[in-house]
């Protein structure tokens, strides 16, 4: 039977732009955001303190396996760099256990792994919290900077919102890219984030459905800067990989409206279920790629996808088969499960009916209502700057700029989380993942925190020295396992006590 | 898919929690009643250079 529970996590590169400087260096003023949050906080930033590390596990105690680290003192202490640009490559773990460093030239929030749909909309949100801290931080300054959460400047460039879920290893990579395709491929219609333009550098006049589409080249493929394929290979499980595969999705758009991120990771870890299981729909695409342009530049949502067997379909009916196969082997009654699969029901009754009824769900009907609005009022056509104007700003973080929030805030867009819980959700990791460990360490170790990764920590022990904590279960180190016995811990030596490490040894027995 | 609209009329009047009534429209086009007021909210906010901020709005590729 399907549930809908898995690790999984949302990874959110942030357009940035520094008011009346378009030349300023983006690499820095990522390294700025980053540490504008991290600063205030105590938190530490600097390239090293991210453990890059490949550990390989000796013992295991509890759920982590333990060995002295690695003799590699490059690894451990700050080594400045001759490459100028190396300054900036800040790497912070935020206090809920997530992720905020500079990838490439934009700043990346990587929330911790978590359990369930509603725990990433909450926790991918309080990224944006995270986010908007670091423009408050640098209003002050004399170089402010803004971010969106956003994926393309429509000239050309464009950033990654990422998913990552955690696999069953068994399962053979060849069912995960034939079940995924024809998924991803109409997905879009409903996650898209919406975008004013067609094609790379917005060239053609008009409106679709996806951000990132048009920046799609391949099928299958490693990269994921260039020749975007729909599904990435990328095997990097920070996990035991024996057991795991740690599928890593680029092909998402930025979602700010609740009920559709809810959708976004909901419907995926269903579908990855039934890939598991073996239950996958078998739809073969003729041409991919083109069905992915074709489907995200109708709005009518009709447009004709060709099949391998010469007959067509359309991303609606691809939605459905989907969506039938997880209902029909779902587990009903778990909760969770019966939430996700309701609201991709709504999804699927409101799409095939009149999409604008979703204007309070999916981004990409809020965007194109309001942009399509604004057009008729104005009497301006597509290529307008002012209707690319508000499709940036509509993924502007702050509340008082961004059109996404005004919306929101107006009872247009629906929404799951209370301001409370986003809040909450900025300190304290979730239930049920190793996060809550990472989170404990960053919040409460101080000095004693050498360096953290995914999978590891770095602590230095004094008597004992300098200790990896490998953490190779993502289910273990949770907050039902260790939340009492870390209670008033302080130091690392008090942590390893805690989690019960008394042989340290060079035998790494 | 015409067939459907009368599904989508009957949606409409039995909205369940939606914080607002759906918006009446016919496939293709889009009745722009229901957020006029929020445009003229939304003009208080916007850039004021709509030119000139889209043209600095330039980003490095990422992942």
């Amino acid at each position: 039977m399907l549930r809908v529970r898995r690790v999984m996590g949302a990874e959110t590169e942030f357009g940035l732009s520094q008011p009346g400087n378009p030349r300023a260096n983006p690499m820095r003023d990522s390294a700025r955001v980053v540490d504008a949050y991290a600063g205030p906080r105590g938190l530490k930033s600097s390239q090293n303190f991210w453990d890059f590390a490949t550990e390989s596990p000796l013992a295991d105690a509890r759920g982590f396996f333990m060995n002295i680290a690695d003799a590699d003192s490059s690894q451990l202490t700050h080594i400045p760099q001759d490459d100028v640009e190396a300054q900036y490559l800040a790497n912070v773990v935020t206090e809920n256990g997530a992720r905020y460093y500079v990838d490439h030239a934009h700043p990346e929030y990587s929330s911790p792994e978590v359990l369930t749909p509603r725990d990433i909309v909450t926790f991918d949100r309080a990224g944006d919290l995270v986010a908007l801290e670091s423009v408050r931080t640098l209003e002050k300054s004399a170089e402010p900077v803004n971010l969106y959460k956003n994926n393309t400047d429509s000239k050309g460039a464009s950033y990654g919102t990422h998913e990552n879920y955690l696999v069953d290893r068994s399962t053979d990579f060849d069912d995960i890219v034939a079940g995924l395709v024809p998924f991803f491929v109409t997905r879009q219609i409903l996650c898209g984030s919406g975008r004013v333009g067609i094609g790379r550098e917005g060239e053609g006049k008009g409106f679709q459905i996806s951000s990132r589409a048009d920046f799609f080249e391949a099928e299958v493929g490693l990269e994921t800067t260039l020749r975007r394929p729909i599904v990435n290979t990328r095997d990097e499980p920070h996990a035991d990989p024996a057991k795991y595969r740690r599928l890593h999705v680029i092909i998402g758009d930025a979602t700010l409206a609740e009920p559709a991120t809810f959708v976004r990771f909901g419907s995926t870890s269903l579908v990855l279920g039934l890939i598991e299981a073996g239950l996958a729909p078998q739809i073969e695409l003729a041409d991919a790629l083109q069905a992915l342009w074709d489907v995200s530049h109708d709005l009518d949502l009709r447009a004709p996808l060709a099949l391998s067997d010469g007959t067509t379909t359309t991303a609606l009916e691809i939605q459905e088969a989907f969506y039938s196969a997880c209902l029909e082997h779902a587990d009903a009654e778990d909760a969770e499960t019966a939430e996700v699969l309701a609201e991709w029901r709504r999804f699927l009754d409101g799409l095939s009916t009149d999409p604008t009824t979703l204007a309070d769900s999916i981004d990409w009907v809020a965007k194109w209502v309001l942009l399509e609005s604004y057009r008729s009022r104005e009497g301006i056509d597509w290529d307008h700057p002012k209707l690319a104007l508000i499709d940036v700003q509509y993924h502007d973080v702050r509340p008082e700029k961004g059109l996404f929030h005004k919306l929101e805030r107006a009872g247009r867009i629906r929404r799951m989380t209370t301001d409370a819980e986003v809040e909450a959700a900025v300190v304290n990791a979730p239930d049920g993942t190793r996060a809550f460990l990472r989170s404990v360490a960053v919040s409460r170790l101080g000095e004693d925190l050498v360096a953290a990764s995914w999978d590891s920590l770095v602590v230095n022990a004094g008597a004992l020295g300098v200790v990896r904590l490998p953490m190779h279960e993502p289910l273990k180190g949770t907050r039902e396992l260790l939340a009492d016995r870390v209670e008033g811990i302080e130091t690392a030596e008090g942590l390893l006590k805690a989690l019960g490490v008394d042989r340290l040894s060079s035998k790494n027995d | 898919m015409s067939s459907q609209e009368q599904v989508q009329r009957d949606k409409s009047s039995g909205g369940g929690d939606a914080p607002v009534d759906p918006p009446e429209a016919v496939q293709g086009q889009i009745n722009t009643q229901n957020v006029d007021s929020i445009l003229d909210e939304i003009d208080g906010v916007l850039e004021s250079n709509a030119e000139e901020f889209v043209k600095n709005f330039v980003q490095k590729g990422g992942q």
